[in-house]
């Protein structure tokens, strides 16, 4: 902003910025000069291929393209001129030669169409027109149709520059040059990941989402009458978007841009839509017949609903579910009683549902997904830190030096945040993956190093990390004397952690490990990322001590550039987590332990509360079926798919006196249900939700709920007035006003705040200055104000292999199906993207066992079986074995190992041993 | 009711059947998205191009590898030189297919055949009867060869030309061409040159020797090169001393490239110079990269000229030995078919191992260029006169021009004259003198008009032949003389014909980045090989190439059209 010059532009002086271009001054001006390959927008540069935003420069023989053309000292630039224009209009008049006729166009909506006729040029040609290429329609999602496409690159700058996905490329060369997908094949069968920003990018309809367009003539039918800003309900990224509705149906999704996604999204965000509009929605509340008996093997399919349910009307289904639990609690006390809530509602619906279990029922069995999630990693923050939250945002390694991603896969399931770390290697950061299986297909390209360690020996790799760092001397002794507490012990610990002596442990040369460990620690700035890969162990807590460890003994911790960020999974899974929906803490992690927290609580809501902290999600599936637990209230969360050892939890639901179950299909959890209450889905809701940055933005409805189907606030409101609460919210504000009021987290945080600003980051130091994204600047939140140093040691996994189960079987995501599946298999694009249950398979172990790909097996625990389609993967280590557990006719689940991590209570998803045969008979005929 | 309880059957996983929300479809990729690379790919890869590390800048080097040992680039092939580079598989996609001597082969698709065939059909060559040649071989239907049409093989002198494979025929016809294949002789013949030795001999690498042993000072050279009146002779004309300076101003460390691309219809003098006094060259080059204290030379040379590789292939490590070039490194870059690619940004992008796609400028290749490097680019001609001219001194040279012109200049005569040849003569020499100097007009033709500049210099009638054909002289005529290759053109041939082959020229080397010359050579194209031309969409066309096209490619493609029109209008009725 220093460097500021003066230059003519149409007969004005103007100023401008050293590096602004003529095209961003006109504009700032109010001329806005045509533009076809230039997009205006975070991280596209101009490429000035189109030259429709040709203008003349006085003294220079040929036109300057504005878009690209940076302004300069006395420079006299026409942009009108007879010439300029005639230049801009010819060009114009060139490509049209070439579309398809304006009344036969793709998109008469495009951004061409637009220009023409905001330009007056004619939609007719004198030119000839050449050659047209075919239609490919053979993606999911997205059509093809190069007849209309003016090689204006920007698809190409999409895919490669912004996304980093890398399949569109421009081949050829003259006017044979041609958009291509890896090697010029179908979309279709290309590495396309889908994530659709090459469809947000073309200006003229040449990309674009084949939902709206008629298949045969591949003209748009559909256009939307009303667009709304809200947020992906998917991950925990956190990307807003724009939705565009007509006839209360949403058509399509583009990505908004939000401080996590500067306009981005993924397959699942943008296409993954429609589940709303599902056949399978629930518009009636429903009440289980008399008679029909519970069992947790029961699979219930859509046409026989009607044989286990009735259709009830909403007074019956609520005084049904009410009473039932209020039975339960009069007759043996409150800790009788569960609810899982849920990290995909809301902020307010999470404050709400923890209250009604606490406040109502007096009960601190109250918990959801993140038990399965990041209860380790948390457990460790909190024990360390003192705060559960990341310390930077993912958007941080846009300043690192280093950045290391150990037990996650983020371009599968957390695809945004992925292009923002691929991004950062471009710029030189060296990027460290470690994870036991490949991640050729994500990141994998764009690493510096690739650490393929053995399965759940963590903490060997990060304890000789520790060592390296503490013998080398590469500890940043000032920061240590500073902030933290415990290093000498650590020290001690990892004395015998050699790299040497873990070589054979992790299986990481020695030197490897010297190498990452120094990088780590010599760089200026070095940010670490994790995920389920670190968590799901029984060793997760101790994983995660490690990581927090090697931040603080290099200082590596509070400045931009640097800090530990756990990637959450679910769009609200921090939110929820900081509202309380945990059975240790109320809202703020404020333990329910602690006389003073609790009488403050107490007091807020006029009740005794429980002393004694709550049992957590796989404790209470063994609290049934002791016959402790009797009756659940269920909030959108799916314990029979999402439940380690799933034959154990389905019957444990089966077993409930009282189950009441409030979503918006008839998951396989509301099989077992007593009554299910339909409620909203997240573009039907008002409410904020808080993404994995700390970054509490709102969603706002779309388009309203099917049927007879209710707001899912409201429900819990009805529900806590009929065991006898005194509750009187009428807007959704309210209730996030009174949660803001008891978490000191969002101190200057008010509804209306976040319905302004759309996203404010959490801890926000007043009402009128952004939050802040770096935390742990000076201090920790700890009573010393100090960071505790915890050494880890080597717990094996839970589950070893032998000569029996001889395999590693991990579950996980793939990109296109989020969490259980409920959601995105019945979300069109995804379903047909990933159609059915696979496990993934070593190639050479496949040959080895004479499997060939396509082939179903069978995956065999000591838990059960499961029979699925054999994928080839090479991204799946040898000796290891992928189910993800999207699927419910494979659930993964009923494969996995219920084992907790004692301090988590996380269970051992990433490790159990298993084997896999040929299957006996093949599925495939049925 | 009862029949829907059917779709209860016994299932595999010991219950009923599995119940999902799905909707059932079977076809699950069986391998991970996109095509499945196999490791005997990327063995065979790993052969060609060894074990690693892998520069990105030089995936035109590899791609080279992998064409020559298989003809082609098989998909699997380029699958595992993406893997191995971890580029994406679309940039070796988009990189290959730009380049028209790499045959990108798809996964099920045959091989080409054992020999290639290249005949030239760039105007010169069309004018001595390719396209009858080109019938003829078609016609001999001579097993596993493939006849291709190639742009300007530099042979304009002994047109028709021809390659087979790497091997040069000069005034091809099919007897010859027939005896090659059968021969297998497919191979570079190289031509006699100038050895190191004998450059030595005559006193070459004295001048670099004064230059690095601090005999002479930079600043001592660069005013020799402006007193003589040394200009850019690849067609630009821009002053090199000046150019040098304002390398040198730039902040280091700075690079160097020598424009070898000598791809403009009509010129030869370069690969001339080149097969006959290498080392003249090669001095020039260690001279001037010493002088903008260059930490590496970039030669690009085009893949036309197979000989002109071998040369220096052979004759660079002995440089080395001699002790000559500790100031820099000097590498060759090996051009793959592509005319742009002598345009000196595009030429920046493909020495970088991407396509050639010209930059815009501002910023100029002198203050970014190679690996965004401030860099020295310079024509192989130019740097060929700097010995002699620091030697004889600036006048000697500036003394040899005329009509107000400095220096000496190489003109490439082609067309219908009787000796066509490149004519070293005085800078300024008009296309009437030249036509004189080659013996005048061949055999039953007689002076109709002229190309004073290749391809893109435009073209004008015998009645303008006595303008001194120098840098400035022709563009109030819509021409300039660019690289001094000049066609000659007879009775016998007609405008027409003319302008359209040198816009099909540029239709197949237009790199296709901006639509005014990607469409716009298309388009013109079309019109022009109508029976009537259309002379105000023509005019248009010519009028936004000229003013909105990113280089001099489009931005001249059109000044033969605007020629033919302007002083040719006989025939275009």
């Amino acid at each position: 902003m220093t460097d500021k010059i003066t230059f003519e532009l149409d007969g004005k002086m103007v100023e401008a910025g050293a590096d602004e271009t003529i095209w961003q001054v006109a504009q700032r001006q109010g001329t806005t000069i045509p533009h076809l390959c230039y997009h205006p927008a975070p991280g596209y540069r101009p490429d000035g291929n189109c030259r429709a935003c040709m203008v003349e420069v006085e003294g220079e023989r040929v036109l300057a393209a504005s878009c690209q053309r940076k302004a300069a000292p006395g420079m006299k630039v026409k942009t009108a001129s007879e010439r300029a224009k005639k230049s801009r209009e010819m060009v114009f008049e060139l490509l049209v030669a070439d579309q398809p006729a304006k009344e036969d166009c793709h998109d008469p909506k495009s951004k061409f169409w637009n220009w023409v006729e905001a330009m007056g040029v004619a939609t007719t040609s004198r030119y000839p027109a050449a050659a047209k290429p075919e239609m490919d329609i053979s993606h999911q999602a997205i059509s093809v149709n190069l007849d209309a496409c003016i090689n204006c690159g920007l698809c190409v700058r999409a895919c490669r520059e912004v996304q980093s996905n890398d399949v569109i490329g421009m081949a050829m060369r003259g006017h044979h040059s041609k958009v291509v997908f890896d090697f010029d094949v179908d979309m279709g069968n290309s590495t396309c990941v889908a994530c659709g920003e090459c469809v947000q990018a073309c200006p003229t309809g040449a990309l674009m989402e084949s939902a709206l367009l008629d298949k045969a003539t591949q003209k748009r039918v559909a256009f939307e009458t009303k667009s709304v800003d809200t947020v992906c309900p998917y991950c925990g990224v956190g990307c807003q978007t724009t939705v565009h509705v007509a006839n209360d149906k949403v058509l399509y999704v583009d990505g908004r841009d939000g401080p996590a996604n500067n306009n981005r999204l993924c397959v699942k965000g943008r296409f993954g839509f429609d589940y709303i509009h599902h056949e399978d929605r629930l518009t009636k509340p429903l009440i289980r017949r008399e008679g029909v008996a519970k069992s947790g093997t029961m699979q219930l399919a859509r046409e026989d609903i009607s044989k286990v349910f009735r259709e009830a009307t909403w007074e019956e289904a609520l005084s049904f579910a009410a009473s039932g639990l209020k039975k339960i609690t009069d007759r043996d006390g409150g800790d009788a009683l569960a609810g899982f809530g849920s990290a995909k509602g809301s902020n307010e619906e999470a404050y709400l549902f923890q209250k009604l279990i606490r406040q109502g029922f007096h009960t601190n069995n109250v918990d959801h997904c993140t038990r399965l999630c990041h209860a380790s990693s948390v457990a460790a923050l909190m024990e360390g830190l003192n705060s559960g939250a990341v310390s930077a945002p993912f958007t941080a390694a846009k300043d690192s030096d280093c950045i290391i991603v150990i037990g996650a896969r983020p371009a599968e399931n957390h695809p945004v945040a992925a292009t923002y770390l691929k991004a950062a290697a471009k710029r030189g950061a060296k990027l460290i993956v470690m994870d036991p299986r490949g991640q050729n297909q994500g990141i994998a390209r764009y690493a510096s190093h690739v650490l393929n360690f053995k399965p759940g020996r963590d903490v060997a790799l990060l304890n000789a990390m520790l060592n390296v760092i503490v013998e080398e001397g590469l500890s940043d002794v000032q920061y240590i004397q500073a902030h933290t507490e415990g290093y000498e012990a650590l020290k001690t610990k990892v004395k015998g952690f050699t790299p040497e002596k873990m070589e054979a442990v992790c299986g990481i040369k020695a030197d490897t490990i010297r190498e990452v460990a120094r990088i780590y620690a010599r760089s200026e700035r070095s940010i670490i990322f994790w995920g389920m890969g670190v968590s799901q162990h029984v060793h997760g807590t101790d994983n995660s001590r490690c990581l927090i460890a090697l931040a603080l003994v290099t200082g590596q911790i509070g400045r931009p550039g640097t800090g530990l960020h756990p990637l959450r999974g679910q769009n609200n899974v921090q939110g929820a987590s900081d509202a309380g929906l945990i059975p240790m803490v109320f809202p703020d992690y404020r333990s329910v332990e602690d006389p003073a927290v609790r009488g403050e609580f107490e007091a807020l809501w006029g009740t005794k509360l429980p002393p004694k902290r709550g049992l957590t999600v796989v404790e209470i599936m063994h609290a049934i079926h002791n016959n402790e637990i009797k009756g659940c209230y269920i909030m959108g969360e799916n314990p029979a798919m999402s439940d380690p050892d799933v034959t154990h939890a389905r019957a444990a639901l089966a077993h409930l006196e009282h189950l009441v179950v409030q979503d918006i299909f008839l998951t396989e959890t509301a099989w077992h249900a007593d009554v299910v209450l339909p409620s909203s889905a997240h573009a039907e809701k008002l409410g904020t939700f808080s993404n994995t940055n700390r970054q509490v933005q709102i969603g706002r409805p779309v388009v309203n709920p099917p049927g007879d189907a209710r707001q899912d606030w409201l429900l819990i409101q009805e529900l806590a007035q009929r065991v006898g609460l005194n509750w009187n919210y009428a807007h959704v504000s309210e209730v996030f006003n009174e949660m803001a009021s008891v978490m000191p987290s969002l101190a200057h945080f008010t509804w209306d705040r976040v319905e302004r600003e759309e996203s404010v980051t959490y801890p926000a130091d007043s009402d009128d200055h952004p939050g802040n994204e770096i935390i742990f600047v000076n201090s920790f939140p700890t009573s010393s104000g100090r960071a505790k140093i915890v050494p880890a040691d080597l717990v094996p996994p839970d589950e070893l292999p032998d000569s029996e189960y001889p395999l590693v079987l991990t579950t996980g995501r793939l990109l296109e199906h989020w969490h259980t599946g409920s959601m995105t298999r019945r979300a069109s694009k995804l379903d047909a993207l990933e159609p059915e249950a696979i496990v993934g398979l070593n190639p050479r172990d496949m040959e080895r066992a004479g499997i060939v790909a396509g082939e179903f097996v069978t995956v065999t625990t000591r838990r059960g079986a499961l029979t699925l389609k054999a994928r080839s993967d090479r991204d799946v280590s040898a000796g290891m074995v992928f189910i993800p557990f999207a699927f419910a006719e494979a659930p993964a689940n009923v494969l996995t190992n219920p084992q907790l991590d004692p301090m988590g209570k996380i269970p051992e998803f990433k490790f159990c041993a298993c084997k896999v045969e040929k299957a006996k008979v093949r599925e495939a005929a049925e | 009711m009862n029949d829907m309880a059917d779709g209860h059957k016994p299932g595999k996983n010991g219950g009923e059947r599995a119940i999902h929300p799905g909707k059932g479809r079977r076809n699950a990729l069986l391998h991970p998205k996109g095509r499945v690379l196999a490791e005997a790919e990327i063995a065979s890869v790993k052969k060609l191009i060894g074990e690693g590390p892998y520069e990105r800048a030089l995936l035109i080097e590899y791609l080279h590898l992998i064409q020559d040992a298989e003809r082609c680039l098989p998909a699997g092939h380029l699958h595992a030189l993406a893997e191995l580079m971890r580029i994406p598989m679309a940039e070796v996609y988009e990189v290959a297919t730009f380049y028209a001597h790499f045959d990108v082969v798809g996964d099920g698709e045959a091989k080409p055949p054992k020999i290639t065939i290249r005949v030239c059909d760039s105007l010169s060559c069309m004018m001595a009867g390719s396209e009858a040649l080109l019938l003829a071989l078609e016609k001999e239907k001579m097993a596993d060869v493939r006849v291709l049409r190639a742009p300007c093989l530099g042979s304009c002198a002994t047109a028709p030309a021809a390659e087979v494979g790497h091997h040069h025929v000069d005034h091809a016809s099919v007897a010859k061409i027939k005896g090659l294949v059968e021969t297998h002789e497919t191979d570079a013949h190289i031509p006699e040159f100038q050895k190191m030795y004998a450059y030595k001999a005559a006193g070459g690498y004295r001048v670099l020797r004064e230059c690095l042993d601090g005999v002479r000072s930079v600043d001592s050279v660069i005013a020799a090169l402006s007193d003589g009146g040394l200009r850019g002779l690849g067609g630009a004309g821009f002053p090199t001393g000046r150019k040098w300076g304002l390398v040198r101003q730039a902040k280091g460390p700075r690079l160097m490239a020598v424009n070898g691309d000598e791809g403009e219809p009509g010129t030869f003098k370069d690969r001339h110079y080149l097969e006959t006094r290498p080392h003249a060259f090669l001095e020039g080059m260690l001279i001037a990269a010493w002088a903008v204290e260059a930490t590496d030379v970039f030669i690009y040379m085009r893949d036309e000229y197979p000989a002109v590789h071998e040369i220096l292939l052979y004759e660079l490590p002995k440089l080395a030995e001699a002790g000559l070039t500790n100031h820099t490194k000097v590498h060759i870059r090996r051009g793959a078919g592509a005319y742009i690619c002598g345009e000196e940004s595009a030429m920046i992008e493909s020495i970088e191992g991407k396509r050639g796609l010209p930059r815009h400028r501002p910023p100029y290749v002198a203050q970014v260029g190679i690996f965004n490097q401030p860099t020295l680019v310079n024509n192989v001609e130019t740097l060929y006169w700097i010995p002699d001219i620091l030697e004889k001194g600036p006048e000697w040279f500036a003394a040899q021009g005329k009509n107000g012109a400095k220096g000496l200049r190489s003109y490439s005569v082609s067309g219908r004259v009787a000796k066509p040849g490149v004519v070293l003569t005085a800078a300024g020499t008009t296309a009437a003198e030249l036509i004189a100097l080659c013996g005048g007009m061949a055999k039953g033709h007689s002076f109709k008009g002229y190309l004073p500049g290749g391809a893109s210099g435009g073209i004008l009638p015998a009645n303008m032949a006595d303008i001194p054909l120098d840098f400035g002289q022709l563009e109030k005529h819509g021409c300039f003389v660019g690289s001094h290759a000049v066609v000659i053109l007879s009775d016998k041939d007609n405008m027409k014909d003319v302008a359209l082959n040198l816009m099909r020229f540029f239709e197949d080397e237009s790199c296709g980045q901006c639509t005014p010359c990607r469409n716009g050579t298309e388009k013109a194209v079309k019109l022009m090989s109508q029976p009537v031309w259309d002379k105000q969409l023509l005019a248009d066309l010519g009028q936004v190439m000229r003013d909105a096209s990113i280089c001099g490619l489009g931005q001249a493609a059109s000044n033969p059209l605007t020629s033919a029109i302007k002083f040719f209008p006989e025939d275009l009725a």
